[in-house]
């Protein structure tokens, strides 16, 4: 007990690593294998067959049998190494199996075949990534539809997000009115209803509108969020109001000292809410799923989990389309990692 | 891109300085909150209105004309069971079910969650080298999506997956842990605490960070232990931060969706079925739809979620003083 108080207390350690050093270097490595390796190991199985991915225990590489053509035959026969019997040590290629045994021929005199017991032989492997996992999205399935899809509601969503909370911000923070704090708490007051818990009106009202199995369905709820009105406020207040008298002063329209000065001035916070939108929309999930029903409307994330759902459906192709669907998002990560922290830090998540 | 949103912006420019002139500049503020307060009126005030009017009315009709007022009888419906605590008394069993399912789930994925995310964050806050790469890899699964993540661990824990591979290593038994009720739910409070935690230990951080180093200094000199100064210091300086992120895991607790359901459907049986599950079951994809029964579950489930962002607000607001 006493070494973990220790651990949790200490803020720095002299005199070299000590044991608290090695429990926190430790602490921190577990960490790195548990986050990353899920999906490090989700990466790797991506690359792997279908014959692969279902064999027990699951190795680290992408394994692929070799094949060989032989002429008499149409398709490429798999190739074994005979193990055990009296062909021990020969290399066979498969014509057939029959139960327990096996009809192989020898490639180099491919008119004489023999049986072996399916337990005398093992499999001739290379290292190979199993691609067709990938490229079969594109060919069986209507991935470049729901990726379109995503792309259009993500993007969409974004701007109009950005511009009709930057306008309220904008009054919000620039102009004294009658009404304001009424405004104010109004938004408040948006933050305590989410989506999850009016489902069934706003579906109604989607209905109503025409929205229902329809993009704009997905993107035009979503759209105006209390969150950015905040963030945006609380950035637009500390832009001085003499720069706004300033421009009125030379006959500027209110439209323009919105979208010429305000807007570029709050470039920072306006940066920071297109990406947390982005994220949003694209892993958008629950809405998504009562308003769109046809098939050809879904995004990748209903996609995924309806794929996941039909029993035919199979793993090699459903492990590269998530690798996929987090591509984009892993790529935003990794360039703009820290205004997504500070980003998330300020708002409360959602 | 950045010219489509100019162009975008100067379309406007014509119409709003005629606006302008004939509303003044002070009555432009309306015009500018317009398009936001127009979709917050549609898609957020108007619905907690007629959630009310669809609880109080029966019958699988989505539109209002075609539906019949039927009082409380929704409500009726989900409060009667003969003891709240065995669900197979109730009524609607399914609901106090996912009642049950919900309150256990936000238990203890609370509980471990801020337990692991303070931990993290206290490490993180020592003296490390490379601190930044290791913040963003507790935080990066923040940003995947519910149903990557429900995949992620699916894979995992299939039957031919790691996970069995791991105790097939050392020589046990494999589990079928998608078959098995308490496994599932397991699983599930693991794997959501594993894609939420990032983003709790990051505000414990900035909390930790925010403590003034000579609070630290001033109980060296007076030679205080460290469990001491951690409980002395650490925690009740940390106390406000703790209590904002206690109240924001609630509130996403209690609406906790999409990786559960992506990740076990719910099941086996009802094993894993939440509040919102409930609510999207009867509502959207069960048939006949009962979209009262759907409401009312949503306005019991509101109410709670109204407390907790007064709760929120208040913490935050305690913590920005504090």
């Amino acid at each position: 007990m006493g070494k973990i108080n220790t651990f949790l207390t200490r803020t720095r350690g002299r005199n070299g690593p000590d044991i608290m050093d090695w429990l926190t270097y430790g602490y921190l490595f577990l960490g790195v294998a548990l986050m990353f390796g899920p999906v490090l190991w989700l990466l790797a199985s991506s690359f792997k067959t279908e014959a692969e991915l279902n064999s027990f225990p699951p190795r680290l590489l992408p394994y692929k049998q070799e094949m060989i053509t032989v002429t008499g035959y149409d398709d490429p026969l798999p190739l074994y190494i005979v193990t055990e019997g009296e062909h021990a040590g020969r290399t066979v290629a498969q014509v057939k199996r029959i139960g327990l045994s096996a009809k192989v021929l020898d490639p180099e005199n491919p008119t004489e075949t023999f049986k072996i017991k399916t337990s005398e032989r093992e499999a001739v492997e290379r290292v190979a990534l199993a691609t067709e996992n990938y490229t079969e999205l594109f060919e069986k399935f209507d991935f470049l539809r729901y990726f379109w899809n995503s792309t259009f509601i993500t993007l969409t969503a974004t701007i109009i997000m950005l511009i009709f909370n930057s306008m309220a911000a904008f009054a919000l923070s620039k102009y004294e009115f009658r009404g304001r704090t009424i405004v104010l708490a109004l938004v408040i007051g948006v933050l305590m209803v989410p989506q999850t818990v009016v489902l069934v009106p706003l579906f109604m009202i989607a209905k109503e509108l025409y929205l229902i199995d329809t993009l704009w369905g997905v993107i035009l709820p979503g759209a105006a969020t209390p969150t950015g009105v905040f963030l945006l406020r609380q950035y637009m207040l500390t832009i001085p109001d003499e720069i706004l008298d300033a421009a009125r002063m030379d006959k500027a329209s209110e439209w323009k000292i919105y979208w010429r000065i305000i807007l570029p001035l709050s470039a920072p916070a306006i940066a920071v809410l297109a990406i947390l939108a982005i994220m949003w929309r694209w892993n958008d999930f629950l809405w998504p799923l009562i308003a769109l029903s046809r098939n050809e409307n879904y995004t990748l994330q209903l996609a995924l989990n309806s794929f996941q759902g039909e029993l035919d459906t199979e793993w090699s192709n459903l492990l590269a389309m998530t690798i996929l669907t987090l591509t984009p998002i892993a790529l935003v990560f990794a360039f703009l990692q820290k205004y997504i922290a500070t980003g998330i830090a300020s708002t409360g998540g959602k | 891109m950045l010219g489509l949103l100019t162009s975008i912006m100067r379309v406007f420019e014509i119409p709003m300085a005629f606006l302008q002139r004939i509303l003044g500049i002070k009555h432009l503020a309306w015009v500018f909150l317009a398009p936001n307060l127009i979709l917050f009126f549609l898609f957020a005030f108007l619905p907690v209105f007629l959630n009310v009017v669809y609880a109080l009315t029966g019958g699988d009709q989505i539109l209002l004309r075609d539906r019949a007022f039927v009082g409380a009888d929704n409500f009726a419906v989900l409060a009667s069971c003969d003891n709240y605590l065995d669900p197979n008394t109730c009524q609607k069993d399914l609901f106090w079910r996912a009642v049950h399912n919900t309150g256990w789930f936000i238990v203890l994925q609370i509980g471990f969650m801020i337990g692991f995310s303070l931990l993290t964050a206290l490490v993180l806050n020592r003296d490390i080298r490379a601190r930044g790469f290791f913040r963003s890899v507790f935080f990066f699964p923040v940003l995947l999506s519910p149903v990557v993540v429900a995949l992620i661990w699916k894979w995992i824990l299939q039957r031919h997956g790691l996970m069995n591979a791991g105790l097939d290593a050392m020589g046990l038994e494999p589990v079928l842990w998608m078959l098995e009720r308490e496994w599932t739910f397991f699983w599930s409070v693991f794997l959501s605490i594993w894609a939420h935690m990032g983003f709790y230990t990051l505000i414990l951080l900035a909390g930790l960070q925010a403590i003034p180093r000579d609070v630290y200094e001033a109980a060296l000199m007076d030679a205080a232990t460290p469990f001491r100064t951690f409980s002395r210091i650490t925690l009740p300086l940390l106390m406000p931060t703790m209590l904002v992120v206690m109240v924001l895991a609630l509130i996403k607790g209690v609406q906790t969706f999409d990786e559960v359901y992506a990740f076990s459907g719910g099941g086996p049986g009802s094993a894993t079925t939440l509040l919102i599950q409930y609510v999207y079951e009867t509502g959207f994809a069960g048939a006949p739809r009962l979209f009262g029964l759907a409401s009312a579950a949503s306005i019991m489930l509101a109410l709670v979620l109204v407390v907790l962002t007064g709760l929120q607000l208040w913490a935050t607001r305690k913590n920005a003083d504090g």
